[in-house]
């Protein structure tokens, strides 16, 4: 044995048996640790585990469609599929991003400023990087699932409407839900969740939506789908079937094309809707992927007010189709009397000034009786008239037949327009009525503005002898909103006699006349500013150009449908909107006789129109028109009834 | 001198029964760990480690402890050597050089000098004459760890260099370390340890990834993916395993991948999942009944020298067990201390095996004069 080793065998047995206590100890604190974790504290991680392994994936229930009035499908669903950056592994993340970048078509820096854009939200949750996955980006996704394991796709159902914005202001848009709507919604829905944010998409929003599904999977630590634990379908959002007539809407679509204004076609009879249109429109196929933020600030910002939807919302001065009211005023409380005759040169003074009539310069009407007042729309006659009714009197039929208040139509947002009246001038500008105001109400200028909703509603009313049916888009209403007015039979015979004139004896839109259809209406042609500002910017500007309306209906009494026009900065009513209200009209009476004919032939046999099947079954329970728009309907209708002696 | 030590029958049985039931909780486990993914066939690889493991080990036996010891200086100057060479030419893995090739594998320089430095402080504490151990014995027992760690330590290999000093702590313990020494060397621990958890200091002799690891120990929240999420991900599959475990093959933070490196450093974390607290009793209390076996070898020795070499085994196990298990519940900070036998890892079952061929030897000799 070597020098170092003496066969020293001098143990420190005590050291030795306090080496083994403090093994035993040290064991015995470890075990204590596992048993907090797996005794004490068991059923907390077992839900962690649980939480990890388990992921649950909405199925996102599709939207109900929306059909016309018979049964063609308007707006509709497509699968799509949204491509999804999973950020667990941000690393994994940044390496990848410029092959990402490169097979999804889309910019490095875009990439950067999404994920910075989110980096808030927890690392599990996965983000939306493409929101329309090409069959390109399919195929980029599924060959790299192995080495780019941070795609995923998720199904979603898109909104596909008609295009070129086709009745966009009626149908509306979808888009994800804004913070008010989520508080509105007593948190049945959740942020990221689409919801009808206009039109009739957020109107029947609730009817629309279905019930999302949710899928149950396992899995791994990286995110990926190992298996699945149970499934919820989706409950499918419910159909709704629209009083829109398509063919009705495509030739009023295509008689405002290029145009800058509105047209609405109702059924007096009814209420219902058979054509709605307002334009510039946006396409709201746009809205359904995502907006970029320059193109909502360049819809926002357009001087044409693309977003606004002028059928409800443009409150403009009716200019003379205001007349139907005077005249119906006028003889329902006999001042002036029936028998009134004014003398027209072309122009008038009152109160120091002059008022011209529009055929100024051209000479005169002479002696205008009410016939011929409205036939011609002689303004002279108007303004002796509305002086001799004042402006109060006036205010009160007006608010009678419709106008200052929401027609109740079923579209979020409508407008009132404005009545004005000497109490309105006192509340808000503090002043009183300057009498000169009232000659100019009297021709639909000054103060009193309508939206062409409101004007056909109430040619409509007119027309039916006092019956103002509540316009709406939904086909199946349990109840629809009625007015009553009490006309005078001679009062509505003489207005519609008068509207009748204006089409078939010469008057302003005589142009417009259609053999065989008793088409009526009355024209406008309504300046946008007052006519002294006109005079000093010049005639040719075109901003301070003339809007021109028309209000025409069929048959004179007791109308099937009432289509009121307004064209921005058209000028001439009679001339420019007459015409398009007379293309509407006639493509209603086409198509009927059509219908009358085939389906004395053909026995009612369903036919097959434009490719699209005619006889589609809407088997979805009756919608039903929200309690509160009925309500709100109600005391309209009692005020109107408050009709004077 | 040298004899040829007793027959076979001298082997303790009951040390390598334990043994063989810790590798075979340790094979199953290597097998439910990845036989579901890229990896599988792992626990074949451990296998074969564990049968070279085992033939080096009665290799070892066999051949004198003293002669061994005898050749002390010369292995603690290979040993230096290595691991210079480790720093100068060795091959990177994970982000730090400790591998070297030999026979076609990457062996972990640091192992081996984990067993040298073993038979080092044996040999040294062997040679202490007094029953009290002078400071002046203590600081050269100090240098002598104190040079291959801070070489460890440049690799870096933080675990492997915090193995060698409950190595030097239990060796000087038995070489009748004073109070007075224990309570000052006692404090500067204290102080280091304090040091490295309080960040501005820390930030002076810490590693970047060595910090985070500290501060994802102590706010395992504010690092919800690095090692904080590991030490969760651990704790949430310890704790979800309850008393009777899921099964085997069943754990879920197993089996979808939650677990970090559960084949290797967590693999504890996977058996207590699969077989709940039942499992961990079972495993512990293997770990428990071999290290007291060890002392009991270490009481039973014929010498010092023998005693020494049998603690020092003693002291790395049972480190390597603390502070990996108690990782594994989130006691402690991850610093990469496999479990002895359970975890897979070639130079780490190797280590293990020559460590107790070792133990073999001191036993075999114990009636040998």
């Amino acid at each position: 044995m070597s020098y170092w080793f003496r066969n020293d065998n001098r143990l420190p047995q005590e050291r030795l048996a306090a080496s083994s206590y403090v093994i035993v100890g040290m064991i015995t604190l470890l075990l204590l640790g596992f048993w907090k974790l797996q005794i004490i504290d068991s059923d907390k991680y077992g839900q962690m585990a649980e939480r990890n392994r388990v992921r649950s994936i909405p199925i996102i229930a599709p939207r109900g469609r929306m059909l016309d009035r018979d049964g063609r499908v308007l707006v509709d669903n497509y699968p799509s599929f949204s491509v999804l950056l999973l950020r667990d592994d941000m690393a994994a993340v940044e390496k990848n991003l410029s092959v990402i970048a490169d097979g999804l078509g889309l910019s490095v820096d875009d990439l950067h400023e999404q994920i910075a854009n989110t980096a808030a939200l927890p690392k599990f949750q996965p983000i939306v990087i493409k929101p329309e996955a090409t069959p390109a980006d399919v195929a980029f996704i599924e060959s790299h699932r192995a080495d780019i394991p941070l795609l995923e796709m998720l199904m979603v159902h898109r909104r596909r409407y008609l295009p070129g914005g086709f009745m966009a202001h009626a149908s509306g848009y979808v888009g994800e839900v804004s913070e008010q709507q989520i508080e509105d919604s007593n948190s049945r829905l959740r942020p990221g969740d689409v919801a009808g944010k206009s039109g009739l998409e957020r109107e029947y929003n609730d009817l629309l939506v279905g019930t999302d599904g949710m899928r149950r999977v396992i899995v791994n630590s990286v995110g990926k789908e190992m298996g699945r634990l149970s499934q919820q379908e989706a409950v499918p959002g419910k159909q709704i079937q629209l009083t829109i007539d398509y063919d009705l809407q495509e030739v009023a679509e295509q008689a405002m094309a290029g145009r800058k204004g509105a047209l609405v076609a109702l059924n007096p009879h009814t209420g219902e809707v058979l054509a709605f249109v307002s334009r510039p429109a946006p396409d709201p196929n746009d809205f359904a992927i995502r907006v970029s933020k320059q193109e909502w600030l360049r819809l926002n910002t357009d001087q044409d007010r693309p977003l606004l939807n002028r059928v409800t919302q443009a409150q403009l001065a009716p200019g003379s189709v205001f007349k139907i009211v005077m005249a119906t005023a006028m003889l329902e409380s006999k001042v002036p009397p029936e028998s009134f005759t004014a003398f027209c040169p072309g122009y008038a003074n009152f109160y120091g000034r002059m008022f011209k009539c529009h055929i100024f310069g051209k000479g005169g009407h002479g002696v205008v009786g009410i016939h011929s007042a409205i036939v011609h729309s002689c303004d002279v006659f108007f303004y002796n008239v509305g002086m001799r009714m004042g402006i109060d009197r006036i205010s009160k039929y007006a608010k009678m037949l419709g106008l200052g208040a929401k027609t109740g139509i079923d579209l979020p947002s409508e407008e009132t327009g404005l009545v004005p009246s000497e109490e309105w001038v006192q509340r808000v500008f503090h002043r009183k009525w300057y009498p000169g105001e009232t000659i100019s109400v009297s021709i639909g200028q000054g103060a009193v503005t309508a939206t062409p909703l409101q004007l056909a509603y109430m040619i409509g009313g007119v027309a039916s002898g006092g019956i103002f049916k509540q316009p709406h888009l939904l086909k199946d209403v349990q109840t629809v909103g009625e007015a009553h007015v009490q006309l005078a039979e001679d009062t509505v015979e003489q207005v519609t006699q008068g509207m009748y004139g204006v089409v078939n004896e010469g008057g302003t839109a005589g142009a417009s006349k259609l053999p065989g259809i008793e088409f009526c209406g009355k024209s406008g042609s309504a300046q946008v500013i007052g006519g002294a500002a006109k005079d000093r910017y010049g005639k040719g500007q075109k901003k301070f150009k003339d809007n021109a309306w028309f209000v025409g209906y069929a048959p004179r009494r007791n109308p099937e449908i009432v289509v009121s026009v307004l064209v921005e900065e058209g000028e001439h009513g009679g001339a420019v909107a007459g015409p398009l209200a007379a293309g509407v009209i006639k493509a209603y009476y086409d198509k009927k006789e059509k219908r009358n004919g085939q389906s004395t032939a053909q026995n009612q046999k369903p036919h097959v129109e434009r490719g699209v099947a005619n006889n589609v079954q809407v088997e979805e329970p009756k919608a039903v028109i929200k309690p509160e728009e009925t309500a709100v309907l109600v005391p309209t209708a009692t005020a109107k009834k408050d009709r004077p002696e | 001198m040298v004899k040829d030590a007793a027959g076979s029958k001298e082997y303790d049985y009951w040390l390598l029964a334990i043994l063989a039931a810790i590798c075979a909780v340790g094979v199953v486990e290597v097998y439910s760990t990845t036989h579901g993914s890229a990896l599988a066939g792992m626990h074949m690889k451990q296998l074969r480690w564990l049968l070279i493991g085992t033939v080096l080990m009665f290799v070892l036996s066999r051949l004198d402890y003293h002669l061994i010891m005898d050749q002390a200086p010369v292995l603690y100057i290979i040993g230096i050597v290595a691991l210079l060479a480790v720093l100068f030419m060795g091959h990177t893995r994970f982000g730090a050089k400790r591998w070297i090739p030999i026979l076609g594998e990457f062996l972990q320089v640091s192992e081996l000098v984990k067993l040298i430095i073993i038979i080092v402080l044996a040999r040294f504490f062997a040679e202490v004459r007094t029953d009290e151990l002078s400071l002046q014995d203590l600081i050269k027992a100090g240098l002598l760890v104190g040079l291959p760690l801070a070489l460890i330590l440049k690799q870096p290999d933080l675990g492997t260099a915090l193995v060698l000093m409950p190595m030097l702590v239990v060796g000087a313990f038995l070489a009748g370390l004073k109070w007075q020494h224990a309570a000052v060397a006692g404090l500067a621990g204290f102080l280091l340890v304090g040091a490295v958890f309080y960040p501005p200091v820390s930030r002076h002799i810490l590693k970047p990834y060595q910090r985070e690891r500290i501060t994802s120990f102590l706010h395992p929240e504010e690092d919800a993916k690095g090692s904080g999420y590991q030490l969760l991900q651990s704790k949430i599959a310890v704790g979800s395993g309850g008393f009777w475990g899921k099964g085997f093959g069943n754990g879920s933070q197993n089996q979808l991948g939650y677990i970090p490196v559960r084949y290797s450093d967590f693999i504890m974390s996977a058996w207590a999942e699969e077989q709940g607290f039942k499992g961990v009793l079972l495993a512990l209390g293997l770990y428990m009944a071999l290290l007291l076996r060890l002392v009991q070898n270490a009481q039973r020795a014929k010498d010092r020298a023998g005693m020494f070499l049998v603690m020092g085994v003693t002291a790395a196990l049972g480190f390597h067990v603390l502070v990996n298990v108690a990782m594994v519940i989130g006691a402690m900070p991850v610093t990469g201390i496999p479990l002895p036998l359970m975890s897979y890892g070639g130079s780490a079952t190797l280590f293990v095996f020559l460590a107790i061929g070792l133990v073999m030897n001191v036993r075999l000799r114990r009636f040998v004069n």
